[in-house]
Formats: structure tokens, sequence, C-alpha cells
């Protein structure tokens, strides 16, 4: 094995504790030598690599949470649509379609910053991560911006959420969303002063594994919300 | 390790008993707040029967009841039960306590996650318990909360109380996705050498079975739950019919969870009792990999038959038929749990301590609730039976027999692990027979009275004709419920004593053989010493003809047999 790839992390950190605290949990990993009893076989058990790290693996199970989430905002908004005679209702405004588009390109573009970011800092270039972390907050932060705007322009046509399921599942629907937007950027602003000032390295770097994980889950979702609310 | 574990070692007091991230004392402190709403929630039971017993009576020690007030109680009573008792006890307590310990873990997978979900619990607590103070009066929509009455307060006449309650219902999910996603990744991603999943105890896998179900399942109830607030609030119309909302849509956000939810907590009951079984029956689980399969089957099928709690709302009939299916089907696989706990017991060298005593309670109790399930899964019974006192004998059945026999199972057995402190035995037993006989007496006649006709959630049986001659058997249930109340004053004796008289748990008092029971009693900061235990066979070898016991525990090497 090369020598650098087994350099163990700098644990200089505290956010890094609880990734500390599994290591504790491992501590001692025996071998159990073969008993011969004759019950169950345990074949030799090979010194397990986890196939994934504790902080992925518990953000995966948080994410399935959060989709059943959005899957029952989106049935809500799906059942009040459909029972709704004519979508969208007569003498409500429109919603800006094209607009919107362009803000759907600049939110997937920050999931591919997001991408060279990640890549970067596994190549161990701080400079690069800083970099590709800074772009994707900045087009994070024009997608909101741009939605603000829209939102206002669409309460100043009437559209309010107590005027009836259309306004209200928009509002609910789009602005889940963008509060999850939000939450994405602030998390993301607090990796990205960590990443300027150094503190990742090509071994260690969990937080923006993590942290890119939840940004590529609100990219993401953000086509399917376009889809179903924008373009039907 | 020494300089890892200075740099997590728990000093001072409020350190180790208030604000530790330790799971033992998570759940503890779970416990003692699922304990304290279980007074609360029975509390107001001995109110609710006593009204329904003797309606034109003022209850003693409470005033007159009228039926806004009733409806408020019955709505705490389910809600407290199932969120405040049932939740923490059996998932909060029992998960937090014995997940880490018995995969070998010292501790869960993020520990300051862990503590932050038992602040956030203890702060929907508060929320909740104060809702009983503000001007209006706690919740009145039911435990299940259905708009209109939910959503607009002028229905029920309560305002803030229906607002807390959502937000105690929001903290607490939140509270439990966190507490969901550290039972997740600890069992997976801490198990010791040698614990492989076929060797985790069944416990652990109802729990992670049940964790897995509360996740998939709580997402749209919060979705419900943020439309509820706003239609309340900011005058939305999501449920309300008059400006185009549709309150059917709550009750398929509710039941997708809530059917999931029944679940939630009779899985993690269901494992304290497969677990106690073995030990006191000094014989191998019977069928481990199958109820392993039956589990996870069941806890899929649970996601496909929520409309079952739908069949009198007006939904389409045609959708009644296939939700009675899925319905019927899901008592398969927990048929075959039944039975895999009566074949546990078939021949086995049976110890009637006082946890093997609930074990046996709750089997017998569930089986009766299980059957009454079926009348209830049957849109055409359903039909005749719904909203009737026979389906709260029905849940009584399956609910309180997991929370109450599952649950007490599980805490005489742990008890010495989680104090270090032995229990009497006698007072133990004397609270087992007491409860199972008021138990069926508070319960089974509600489903006599349920067949004659008297509906759920009324608060003066007497103003119906037709239910006037079976007023005696509200009589006997009120009875019933007051010994039954008066049945838990051993249970209160026995813990305090066992706390303040010392009498010292050996390591492993029961013989058992899963890896809690190999760490002191109480167990440590960080439960084990220097070396953690290494597992070497599966959890329920009782009585292996190889071994000088008739137990093995999982980490012993048993030294090579003459062949």
């Amino acid at each position: 094995m090369n020598p650098a790839s087994v350099k163990p992390p700098v644990l200089d950190d505290a956010a890094i504790v609880e990734e500390l605290l599994a290591d504790i949990g491992r501590l001692p990993p025996p071998l159990p030598p073969e008993d011969g009893d004759g019950g169950e076989r345990h074949l030799g058990e090979p010194e397990r690599t986890p196939f994934v790290s504790n902080s992925v693996l518990g953000l995966l199970v948080f994410l399935a949470a959060e989709t059943m989430f959005f899957a029952g905002l989106i049935a809500g908004f799906l059942v009040l649509r459909h029972a709704a005679l004519v979508w969208p209702p007569p003498f409500q405004p429109r919603l800006p379609i094209e607009a919107t588009g362009i803000n759907t390109a600049v939110l997937l573009l920050s999931g591919f910053t997001m991408t060279r970011a990640r890549r970067a800092i596994r190549a161990g270039s701080q400079d690069g991560l800083a970099r590709g972390l800074g772009q994707t907050a900045l087009l994070g932060a024009i997608f909101l911006a741009v939605q603000g705007y829209e939102w206002t322009r669409l309460v100043s046509f009437g559209l309010t959420v107590s005027s009836g399921a259309y306004g209200a599942t928009f509002y609910t629907l789009i602005g889940t969303h963008a509060a999850h937007v939000l939450g994405a950027l602030i998390w993301l602003s607090v990796v990205l002063i960590r990443a300027r000032r150094g503190r990742f390295t090509a071994w260690a770097h969990a937080p923006v594994v993590v942290c890119g994980m939840f940004w590529y889950f609100v990219v993401f979702l953000w086509p399917v919300l376009y889809l179903l609310v924008y373009l039907r | 390790m020494t300089t890892a574990t200075a740099q997590h070692g728990e000093h001072g007091f409020w350190t180790t008993h208030v604000f530790s991230t330790d799971h033992k004392t998570i759940g503890k402190q779970y416990l003692t707040l699922g304990l304290f709403w279980a007074v609360v929630g029975g509390l107001l039971t001995y109110v609710m029967r006593w009204q329904l017993a003797w309606p034109e009576t003022v209850v003693p020690g409470w005033g007159e009841i009228g039926p806004e007030t009733y409806n408020a109680l019955v709505t705490m009573h389910g809600t407290i039960m199932v969120f405040f008792v049932a939740m923490p006890i059996l998932l909060g307590a029992f998960g937090n306590f014995l997940i880490p310990l018995m995969v070998g873990a010292r501790d869960m997978a993020f520990p300051r996650l862990n503590m932050l979900s038992l602040w956030v619990f203890a702060l929907a607590s508060l929320l909740l318990f104060i809702s009983f103070f503000v001007p209006g009066g706690a919740a009145a929509a039911g435990w299940t909360g259905y708009p209109p009455l939910s959503a607009k307060a002028e229905y029920t006449g309560v305002n803030w109380g229906m607002d807390l309650w959502i937000l105690a219902h929001a903290l607490e999910f939140a509270a439990f996705l966190m507490g969901g996603v550290n039972y997740l990744t600890t069992a997976i991603a801490f198990r010791v050498p040698g614990m492989t999943f076929s060797r985790l105890p069944l416990v652990i896998w109802q729990q992670l079975t049940a964790t897995t179900l509360f996740l998939l399942s709580v997402g749209p109830l919060i979705a419900g739950a943020v439309m509820l607030l706003l239609d309340r609030q900011i005058g939305t119309h999501f449920f309300t019919p008059g400006g185009g909302g549709d309150p059917l849509l709550w009750q398929h956000l509710f039941w997708f969870f809530g059917h999931p939810e029944v679940y939630v907590i009779l899985l993690p009951a269901v494992g304290l009792v497969l677990d106690v079984l073995p030990v006191f029956s000094r014989k191998p689980i019977f069928g481990y990999r199958w109820i392993i399969a039956s589990t996870i089957v069941a806890g899929g099928l649970s996601f496909i038959v929520w409309a079952h709690h739908m069949f009198v709302s007006g939904i389409d009939p045609r959708l009644a038929m296939p939700f009675s299916i899925t319905t019927i089907l899901i008592s398969v696989p927990f048929a075959y749990l039944m039975f895999a706990m009566i074949a546990t017991l078939w021949r086995g060298s049976i110890r009637f301590d006082t946890p093997m005593l609930f074990a046996l309670g709750f089997i017998a109790m569930f089986i009766v609730g299980g059957l009454t399930g079926i009348f209830n899964g049957s849109a055409p019974a359903d039909i005749y039976i719904s909203d009737t006192y026979f389906v709260v004998a029905h849940f009584h059945y399956t609910l309180f027999s997991s929370v109450f026999f599952g649950g007490l199972a599980g805490f005489y057995f742990w008890f010495p692990k989680m104090f270090g402190r032995l229990m009497n035995e006698t007072l133990g037993k004397l609270h087992f027979w007491l409860t199972i006989v008021f138990f069926n007496a508070t319960f089974f006649p509600m489903h006599n009275i349920g067949l004659a006709g008297m509906m759920r959630r009324i608060a003066n049986p007497l103003q119906y004709d037709f239910l006037v001659p079976h007023q005696w058997i509200n009589v006997v249930a009120t009875i019933g419920t007051m010994l039954l109340l008066a049945s838990q004053i051993p249970f209160v004796m026995n813990v305090v004593w066992s706390l303040v008289a010392v009498r010292p748990a050996p390591k492993n008092p029961w013989q058992a053989n899963t890896l809690e029971w190999t760490a002191p009693s109480p167990p440590p900061h960080l439960n084990w010493g220097e070396a953690l235990p290494v597992v070497y066979r599966g959890p329920y070898e009782y009585s292996v003809p190889e071994a000088p016991e008739d137990w093995l525990p999982q980490d012993r090497v048993l030294a090579a047999r003459a062949r």
C-alpha cells in the first residue's frame, strides 16, 4: 500500500469528535480466533471496511425521511390539483415559466460546481475546493434571490396563500423547497469558511461530502417540482 | 484509547446525569419522561371512565365534565399514550439503552445528536403539558386531529391548545428522526467483530425495522401538519372544503403514517418479548431467520393498509376491497411471530420469573387483539363496528399489551442492567397478576358494549336510549380501570424499594447470552473496559449439549470438544 494513503487524518478539529468516538467504538478489532466449536461458522471474518462512513450513512437515513416529506407535500398538491375543475384556476396569475426555467439551469449548474469542488479536494487542492464551494454558494444565492423576486411579483399580481388551493399549494411546496435551499446555503457557507481556513485534506473531508450530498438533494429535487408545478 | 476516553469522560453532576451524551443516561431520561406521561395519561383514564360510568355525577377530584372537556380528555389520552408514553419508552428508552450495548458499541454513532434528540423531546413534552393550562384548554379534535374539526378554532373552541398540539408533535417527530438516524447508523456501522446481522439479537432487528418504518412514514404526516398549521394560522384551505380543500387528504396523510406507527410501537415490544422468551425457556428461539423475514414483510405491508381506518370516511368503495385484502394479509406474518413465540416455549425448561410472566401475558393478550383485528380489517364487518367501543377494545388489546406487557417484560428483565439493582420477585408477580386480571376486566366488556352500538368519544352514554340497558357494562369497565390503576402500586413500591435498598445486581442475573450481560451492572461510561467483547455465536444458544452450563454467551469461546 502506498504510505501516503494510510497516513492518519489530522484530528485537530473539534468537529471530528464524533468520528473520533466512532473510532473508540471500534478500537480493539481483534479477529475472532478459530474456536472450532462446530457451531455456526464464522468464515474468518475479514476486517470490515465500512462501505460508507457513519456521517454519510446518517445523512442517507435523514434524506430518506426528507424524500417522504416532499412526497407527502407533492401528494397533497396532486390531490387538490386533480380535484379542481380548471387548473390553474381562472383569474389567477400564471407562473413565470421562462424566468424559472433559467433559474432551474442556475441551480443545476450549482450541482456541477459542487462536483468540481469535491473532485478538487479529493485531489488535495484546498484552493480548488474553496473556489468550487464559493461558486456553488453564489449560484444558490442567485437562485434564491430570483425566486424571492418572482414571489413578490406573484403576490403583487394577487396570488396569495389564502387565494385557494392554487396559491396555497404553490407557496407551501415551493416555499418548503426554498427553505431547504436556504438551509443548505447556510450549511454550505459554514463549510466554505472552514474550507478557506484549510481545514480539509484529501483524506479527511467528511463535512464536505455530507454537505455536498444535501446540496445535491435540494438541487435534484428542484427539476421535479418545476416539472410538476410550473410546466404541467 | 486512554486519551480518547479522557476526552469523552463525563465528570461532574450535570454532564453525567442531566446534559449527558451517554446513551444509557439518555435512555433512562426517555424512560423517566415516558413514565411521567404514563401517570398523566393514566389519571385521565380515571376521569374519563368515571364520567362514562356515572355521567351525571361530579368526578371526585376533578369536577363536572361537559362534552367539550371530554373531547379534550380523549384527545390528550390518545396523544399522550401513543406519542409520549409508548414511543419514548419502547423506542427512546429501550432503543437507546439496548442498541449500543447489544451490538457491542461504546455509545451511539452521534452522541451529541442523541442528546439533542432527548432535549427536543423534552421541549415537546413541555409544550404538550402547557397546553392543558392555556385559555381554551387542550386539543379536542381527537388524537387523529381530523379536519375540519382541527382546522378551525371555532369548531372545538380550542385555539392555543390545538396549535401547541401540532407543535408538540412536530418537535416529537424531529426528536425521533434524530434518534432514528442514530439507531440505524449505530446498528449498521458499530457492530463488534463477529456480530454479523445473522447474530444480531431480535430486539435489535425489531428496533431497526420500527425505526425504518417511522422514518419512511413520518414525512407525509409532517407535510400534513405543516398544511394544517397553515390552515389554522394564515388562512390556507388545504383541508377545508369551503376553500377548495379536501378533509380526506388529511386522513390519507395521517393514516399513511398512522398505520406504520402502530407497528413502530408494536415491533419493539415484540422484540423485547422475543428476547425474554428464550432466556426463561432455556431454549433457542424458534425460527430466528423467519422471524426477521416476517417482521420485514409486515413492515412493508404496513405501508399499504392505511385506508382500513377510512372505510366509513367516504373513500371510493372500490378501494375498500384491496385494503381489506392487504389488511388480512398482514395478519400472516404476525401470526408467524406469535407461533414462533409459542414454539419457543414448547418443551422448554420454563422459569416463571416476572419478566417471563409479562412476556406470556403479552402473547395471550395480543392474540385476542389480533383476532378482533380481522373483524375490523374486513370492510363489511367494519362498517358495523367502526367507531364503536369494539374498536377501542381491539386497539387496547394490541397496544396496551405491547406497551404494558411487552414494555414491562423488558423493564423487569433489563432493570438490573439499567440500575444495577435486583427487583423484588414477589411484588413483581403480584403486579403481573393484578394487572392482567383488571386489564381484562377493563377492556373485555368494551367488546360487548361496542357490539351493542356504543360509539367512541361520547361523553354521556345515558343520552342514548338503546345504551341505557347496557350501562352496567360501563360500570364494570370503570371499576376495572380503577383497580387496574391501583394494581400499579406494587410496581411503584417495587421500583422505589429496589432503587433505595441496595441489592446489587450481578453481571448476568438471568444467565442470558447477549452482549449487554457481559458488561458490569450498571455499565460504566463507554460500557466496557479496555477490551470490547468479540462475538462468536448467535444470541440464543441455550441448553447447548457441548456447553458446561445451559447458556452460552455470545462472546464465549468453547473449548475444543472431543470429537
